[in-house]
C-alpha cells in the first residue's frame, strides 16, 4: 500500500496518509507534508529529534505533531527523512504522542521546492477502516 | 443552497437555519460560477452563525474557499456579544502590498531592467527555508513587535513619510508581546526582512492606464510608462505560528462542539483568549509592516546604486490584506465601534475617513489590488458607498482557480519564464516549480475582479499597472 497520496486542493496542499495503525499514519502523514518541500526519501537520517506532544484529541495531536516538523525545519534547518517509535497514548485529558524524527540539515545537496506554514483543520479526518487514513490540507 | 439574485454583481443567502444574518457576494455571474465550485458559499453562511455579527456576513469578488471564513470575507462583530476568530484573519496575518512610486519611465530603466531585477534579487533575501542578513536579538524583535514599521524606520530602513502612507501608520497600537508563544518568535527571529515564497512577489511594474486622473496624481502616479514597485508579503512564520497557537488556545479553552468547521473556532472578543489573540495579532501585524519596510528600503538602495537616485521613490501606500481591526461603522442605526474581519480583503476607506493620511483625505485611500504573477495588477480608491456595502473593504487579488499540483502538472517554470520574456517581462525566481504553481492560468482573471468592485462602488479604479520585472520567492 502507498504511504501516502497527494490530493488537488485550490489554494494548498492536501493528502491524505494510510497506516495499518494510527501510528502508522501519523508518520506517514508528516512524510507526505515533507514531500511538499523536499524530497524525503533522499535526505539521509543524520540528525534525530525526539517530539513530545498533547492533543485534547487525536485531530489536534495530528496538528501538533506535523507542526512539529515545521518548526524544526524553520528553527533548527532540519529536514525530516524518517519517523521512528512513533507512540501515541491516552492520557486522562486527550492524547500524547512521542516520536523520533530522523533527518539532515539542510545544505546544498537538497533542495527545497516548496514552503509549508502551517497545519489546518480544514477538511482534516482521521478514519478507521480496516486500517487508517488521515487526510490533512496545510497552507502553503 | 438558496442564492438569490439582487443585481447583476450582488448575490444573496438569505438568512436560513442558524444564520443569525444574511450574507451578501458581491460578483459577476462568471466570477460565481467559480465561486460555487467550491466552499465559498457554505463558509460564508458558516460565519453569518457566528455570534455577535453585524448586518451581514461579506463575500468580496475574488473569493475563493478558505480555512473557516472564505479568503474574500468579510465580517464585523460587536465587542460586546462578538468574537474574535484567528479563522477571520487567517495564517498569515497581514499578508499585504506596498506600492512605491518612482520618478522613472519605461524608457529611463530600459537598459538597467536587467541588472535592476538581478541586483534586487542579490539584496532582498526569499525562498523556502531562506533566512534574513539581519541578525536579531529576542529584545529587538519584542520591541519589533510593538513598534513595527517604526523600528525599521528609526533603524535606518526608509523614511519618516513612509509611516503615513502605511495603514495603521505601520504600527498597530494595541500589539502586546507577553502572550507570545517561544515557539512564534524563534520563528520570527530568523525571518525578518525576508521576502518569502509560495504567492509572494516583488515586482518593477510600469503604468499601463490611468483611468482617474485626479486620484491618480493624488496617489503620485502620473502617467502610462511611469516606473512603480510593488512588495508582495506578510508576517511570514511568525504570523502562522501566532494563528496555529491561538487556534488551540481557544479551542482548549472553549472546545470545539457544534462549530461547523474547527477553523472557525472563535473566542468572545473581550474574553482573556480573545484579547490575548488580538493583541498577539497586533504584533504580527507589526512585524509584517516592519518587514515590509526594510524590503522597500533595500530595493530603494538598488534603485539608488544602479541608476543614481532613488530620490522620486515615495511610498504610494501599504495595505493589509489579512487582519482583525476595531473599526467605527453604521450598525444598527447608530455609530458604532466593531471589530472588523477582512480575510483576504483590503480596506477601502473613502474620502473624509479621519483613520487615513490628509494627503489623501479627499480621494480615499489608495487601495493595492495585486494580480497573479507576471500579470496586470491594480489601483483603486476607497469609497464611501463600501462602508454601507462591505464596512469599508474590497478585494485583495485574483484568487487561485487551479491546485498548486495542478498547475505543477501542468505548467513548467522554465517555459513560463521564457513565455514572459516574450511580453517583455523579465522573471528572476529562487526555484522553478514554485514558478510554475504560481502561473497565471491557475488564477482568477483580476480584470473581472476589479472591475465588479468599480461597478458595485466597493473600491473605483485609479489606474492598471503591469510588470516589467518580476521576483518570485
Amino acid at each position: 500500500m502507498d504511504k501516502y497520496r497527494i490530493l488537488p486542493h485550490t489554494a494548498d496542499g492536501k493528502f491524505q496518509a494510510y497506516g495499518a495503525t494510527l501510528e502508522e499514519a501519523f508518520g506517514n502523514a508528516a512524510l507526505a507534508m515533507s514531500s511538499f518541500m523536499w524530497d524525503w526519501s533522499k535526505v539521509e537520517p543524520r540528525v534525530r529529534h525526539f517530539v513530545h506532544v498533547r492533543g485534547i484529541d487525536r485531530e489536534q495531536l495530528l496538528v501538533k505533531f506535523l507542526g512539529e516538523t515545521i518548526y524544526l525545519f524553520e528553527t533548527k534547518q532540519f529536514l525530516l527523512a524518517k519517523v521512528d517509535g512513533l507512540r501515541i497514548r491516552p492520557e486522562f485529558e486527550g492524547y500524547s504522542l512521542e516520536a523520533l524524527l530522523g533527518g539532515d540539515t539542510l545544505s546544498d545537496r537538497y533542495e527545497l521546492f516548496g514552503d509549508v506554514k502551517a497545519v489546518t483543520y480544514n477538511e482534516l479526518k482521521i478514519e478507521e477502516c480496516g486500517g487508517f487514513t488521515v487526510q490533512v490540507v496545510v497552507d502553503m | 443552497m438558496e442564492l438569490r439574485k439582487i443585481s447583476d454583481n450582488v448575490w444573496e443567502i438569505p438568512k436560513q437555519g442558524d444564520m443569525r444574518v444574511p450574507a451578501v457576494i458581491y460578483s459577476s455571474a462568471r466570477l460565481l460560477d467559480d465561486i460555487r465550485r467550491d466552499m465559498t458559499l457554505t463558509q460564508a453562511r458558516n460565519v453569518a452563525c457566528l455570534p455577535g455579527i453585524e448586518r451581514m456576513s461579506y463575500v468580496m469578488p475574488d473569493a475563493h474557499q478558505g480555512y473557516g471564513f472564505p479568503i474574500g470575507g468579510v465580517a464585523a462583530f460587536d465587542l460586546d456579544s462578538g468574537i474574535i476568530s484567528p479563522g477571520g484573519v487567517g495564517y498569515d496575518i497581514n499578508c499585504g502590498v506596498r506600492l512605491l512610486k518612482t520618478d522613472y519611465t519605461e524608457t529611463d530603466v530600459a537598459g538597467k531592467r536587467k541588472e535592476l531585477l538581478a541586483e534586487i534579487f542579490k539584496e532582498v533575501p526569499a525562498g523556502v527555508g531562506k533566512g534574513g542578513v539581519t541578525k536579531l536579538s529576542r529584545s529587538i524583535l519584542k520591541e519589533i513587535l510593538v513598534k513595527g514599521a517604526e523600528w525599521a524606520v528609526e533603524n535606518g530602513y526608509g523614511r519618516k513619510e513612509d509611516l503615513e502612507r502605511t495603514e495603521e501608520y505601520g504600527r498597530m497600537k494595541d500589539a502586546a508581546v507577553d502572550a507570545i508563544s517561544d515557539r512564534a518568535m524563534e520563528r520570527g527571529l530568523p525571518q525578518l526582512g525576508t521576502l518569502g515564497s509560495g504567492n509572494h512577489f516583488l515586482e518593477i511594474q510600469k503604468v499601463h492606464e490611468v483611468y482617474d486622473e485626479v486620484a491618480a496624481r493624488v496617489f503620485g502616479i502620473r502617467a502610462a510608462g511611469q516606473v512603480l514597485v510593488m512588495i508582495h508579503c506578510g508576517s511570514r512564520g511568525f504570523g502562522h505560528q501566532v494563528a496555529t497557537d491561538y487556534i488551540e488556545v481557544m479551542e482548549n479553552a472553549f472546545g470545539v462542539k457544534g462549530l461547523p468547521d474547527r477553523e472557525l473556532v472563535h473566542a468572545p472578543f473581550k474574553s482573556p483568549q480573545g484579547q490575548q489573540y488580538y493583541r498577539s495579532m497586533c504584533a504580527a501585524v507589526n512585524y509584517a509592516f516592519a518587514n515590509r519596510q526594510m524590503i522597500a528600503h533595500w530595493v530603494r538602495d538598488v534603485f539608488a546604486r544602479v541608476l543614481g537616485s532613488s530620490k522620486g521613490m515615495d511610498q504610494v501606500y501599504d495595505v493589509c490584506h489579512n487582519v482583525a481591526k476595531v473599526e467605527t461603522h453604521e450598525a444598527g442605526g447608530r455609530s458604532r465601534r466593531l471589530v472588523v474581519h477582512r480575510k483576504g480583503a483590503t480596506r477601502s476607506f473613502g474620502p473624509g475617513r479621519p483613520e487615513i493620511p490628509e494627503c489623501y483625505r479627499s480621494v480615499g485611500q489608495p487601495v493595492i489590488i495585486p494580480g497573479s504573477m507576471g500579470t496586470a495588477s491594480f489601483i483603486l480608491a476607497g469609497t464611501k458607498e463600501a462602508e454601507d456595502l462591505s464596512f469599508s473593504s474590497t478585494a485583495h487579488g485574483a484568487g487561485r482557480v487551479m491546485s498548486r499540483h495542478e498547475a505543477v502538472r501542468r505548467f513548467r517554470g522554465e517555459r513560463i519564464r521564457d513565455d514572459l520574456a516574450r511580453k517583455g517581462i523579465e522573471l528572476k525566481a529562487t526555484n522553478w516549480k514554485g514558478v510554475a504553481e504560481e502561473a497565471a492560468e491557475a488564477y482568477k482573471d483580476v480584470d473581472e475582479v476589479v472591475r465588479v468592485s468599480h461597478e458595485v462602488g466597493l473600491g473605483r479604479l485609479v489606474a492598471k499597472v503591469v510588470p516589467i520585472g518580476v521576483m518570485k520567492g
